[in-house]
């Protein structure tokens, strides 16, 4: 085996104030009346001594909370930020997927922006015009080449972005974040195509909030906190101890997603018959309520709740849109949202997760709720238990025409 | 079982000086065609007149200036006719404080490509500043036919013509790639340089002839690296004199411009993707 990836007493310092810009005028009347906070409380480390070697072929997964570093990791690794101590070590060609479409212009036509967005993604011109029919074809955008980008739906462009950045036959290639925005299926598609790149023997380096797809992915996960490493290890274990530590609240939670987005104090809970109750057995209705608000007018917003089991599946997914028409608001509003899950639950612990977007927009996404679904009372305590246990109903006829039955 | 590729390191910056590596430079020189081109594509597909604006706007300031500083205050124009004289100086101008504009918002233009991918940054500048040659070539058509109209024919200092591209090119460079990284951490410094240019458009020789300042004091003058510059562009379009020995002083300027601009560069090119 061969290591492409390597970090040594890898940290990364961020001074706060000196992210974003500041204009001359500002910086020139800080000079004149100096105020200087104590160094340690403008410092923060994004990642503080990170060791870790990487082996050809491995596909890990990165998760941890929001901020413990799982984004500067991955630039780091992709050399787009200098490290503050130690190094990171790459061999072969990386590419880097932070976001999808880097570099596509709006005003120039598919067929010129897949040129443009695969030389940024670093091909060759050449390199790009082999792969071109294959990369058309994955996008499903044969009809539009030569349309302008700005005309191109949403989900058109996702589709373009992804497939550009899925034939750039990098031997290490870096995933973030990027397949939260698009719809299932286009997330179908690539979780489909890294898997193939995973078996083809390249290495994987993939970060998500979804445990469940990084379970599905990756062997192997690295689990970040705080910029330090936590765990490191094969990915069931290492994502179930995630999730046994990470999700503390058990039947309600709330959040307020980010300062300056569109969605506020966010809270899911979950209720049996009416109330909030504290063992929840496995043949008693689930009803979630879903609550937050919006500090903006929202165009055709959808809800997702999601459950998954100790082995990272998805035992559950439901959208709003499937059922009923999304939401559009022309003005800031509070929102409450009921969803009812018929008992089919095996018994065993669930993480629940909430997706809340727009078609192009993601607004939230996490796993807010630790939900341990208990047996029944007359349920084998050592029984096997399927994926789900619906509601059934046995029925035992006596065998018919034996003699003796009836007296 | 073939070699691994070896190592590449990102590790903390050691020293006060970050090496320029002209062999990755060179390696993404792909990239910056691809961006001079998104760049010119996008340019003349955004705008109605297209290549027209680019030419339009020296031809309008020329007429503007002809009447202004040619007729009513009588500048001395070394014996050409004032039209030609000015637009021949217009022509270089508008290439400088277009390209220059645009170099020294690059890296702001383009927070994406700095933020998500990794390349030398020093590509983005280098490769914006290329479109400017276009429009130049454009206005130096313009030029040939004014100076047809005009009945001005040029000598055989025309042959150095590309020499004054280049160095006007360079000068960006030298005044740009500073700019470009200050803009990244201070966002006025746009407002700011547009006050700048219209200074130096008048401590430059275009709309007058820089035979104007004599003496010693053309040594002075020459610290402007735009002197030489505009002199050498118009000894080899319209004619007049050729540029004296102050113009080493020019060149001595553009040199040092230049690699203290590129080292500015550099030592703030760590820190671009944690700032933008």
């Amino acid at each position: 085996m061969t290591t492409v990836i390597e970090a040594q007493g890898l940290g990364k310092r961020y001074r706060l104030g000196e992210s974003g810009y500041v204009t001359l005028r500002e910086r020139l009347g800080d000079v004149l009346r100096p105020e200087p906070a104590p160094p340690s409380e403008r410092e923060v480390w994004a990642l503080r001594n990170v060791d870790m070697a990487i082996e050809q072929g491995e596909t890990v997964g990165i998760i941890g909370r929001n901020g413990a570093g799982k984004t500067t990791f991955l630039r780091t690794v992709a050399r787009i930020v200098r490290p503050t101590t130690g190094l990171v070590r790459i061999r072969g060609r990386v590419g880097a997927l932070l976001e999808v479409g880097t570099g596509f212009h709006p005003e120039l036509t598919g067929r010129e922006n897949v040129f443009l967005n695969g030389v940024v993604l670093g091909m060759t011109r050449k390199e790009v015009a082999r792969r071109f029919d294959e990369i058309v074809e994955f996008a499903g955008v044969e009809r539009f080449l030569e349309t302008p980008l700005k005309r191109y739906s949403s989900g058109m462009y996702l589709r373009l972005a992804f497939a550009v950045a899925a034939h750039v036959d990098p031997d290490v290639l870096i995933v973030d974040e990027v397949l939260a925005v698009g719809d299932a299926e286009f997330q179908r598609r690539c979780l489909g195509r890294l898997s193939e790149l995973g078996e083809e023997g390249r290495t994987v380096l993939f970060v998500s909030h979804d445990s469940g797809a990084v379970a599905r992915l990756c062997t192997r996960a690295v689990w970040l906190e705080h910029g330090r490493v936590r765990d490191d290890g094969p990915v069931t274990e290492v994502v179930d101890r995630y999730l046994q530590t990470t999700v503390q609240a058990v039947t309600k939670a709330e959040v307020d997603p980010s300062p300056h987005g569109v969605i506020e104090r966010l809270s899911l809970s979950v209720h049996v018959d009416g109330e909030a109750g504290e063992t929840i057995r496995r043949d008693q209705p689930l009803i979630f309520e879903l609550t937050f608000a919006s500090r903006a007018p929202v165009r055709a917003l959808d809800a997702a709740i999601y459950l998954i089991d100790r082995h990272g599946i998805r035992v559950v997914n439901e959208n709003l849109s499937d059922v009923k028409p999304t939401i559009s608001e022309s003005g800031p509003a509070r929102y409450r949202i009921l969803l009812t899950i018929t008992p089919i639950l095996a018994p065993g612990e669930y993480v629940v997760g909430v997706w809340l977007g727009s078609s192009d927009e993601l607004f939230f996404r996490g796993e807010l709720l630790r939900l341990p679904i208990a047996p029944l009372p007359s349920d084998h305590t050592e029984s096997v238990h399927g994926l789900v246990r619906p509601a059934v109903e046995w029925s035992v006829e006596q065998p018919v025409g034996e003699p003796g039955a009836a007296s | 079982m073939t070699e691994p590729p070896p190592w590449i390191e990102n590790r903390a910056p050691e020293g006060p000086l970050s090496l320029l590596s002209l062999e990755e430079l060179w390696r993404y020189r792909e990239l910056g065609f691809v961006l001079a081109a998104r760049d010119l594509k996008v340019r003349y597909k955004q705008t109605l007149l297209g290549a027209a604006w680019v030419v339009l706007q020296p031809v309008l300031a020329a007429a503007i200036f002809t009447i202004v500083f040619g007729r009513l205050a009588g500048l001395p124009s070394d014996g050409v006719p004032y039209a030609v004289f000015v637009f021949s100086g217009l022509v270089v101008w508008s290439f400088f404080s277009g390209t220059l504009t645009t170099v020294a918002q690059s890296l702001v233009q383009n927070r994406d490509l700095v933020t998500k991918t990794y390349f030398p940054s020093l590509v983005v500048p280098l490769a914006l500043a290329l479109p400017g040659l276009v429009d130049l070539g454009f206005s130096l058509v313009v030029l040939g036919v004014v100076m047809a109209v005009y009945g001005v024919v040029p000598g055989a200092a025309l042959a150095l013509l590309p020499v004054w591209a280049l160095a006007c090119l360079l000068v960006v460079l030298a005044a740009g790639l500073p700019l470009a990284a200050l803009n990244v951490k201070y966002r006025d410094v746009r407002h700011t340089l547009g006050f700048l240019v219209q200074v130096l458009l008048f401590a430059s020789p275009v709309v007058y002839a820089s035979s104007l300042v004599e003496g010693g004091w053309r040594y002075v003058y020459a610290l402007n690296p735009m002197v030489a510059v505009l002199d050498g562009f118009r000894w080899s379009t319209v004619g007049g004199p050729a540029p004296g020995l102050e113009a080493i002083v020019s060149l001595a300027v553009i040199v040092v411009g230049l690699i203290v601009g590129v080292i500015v560069f550099l030592r703030a090119d760590r820190h671009f993707a944690d700032l933008i």
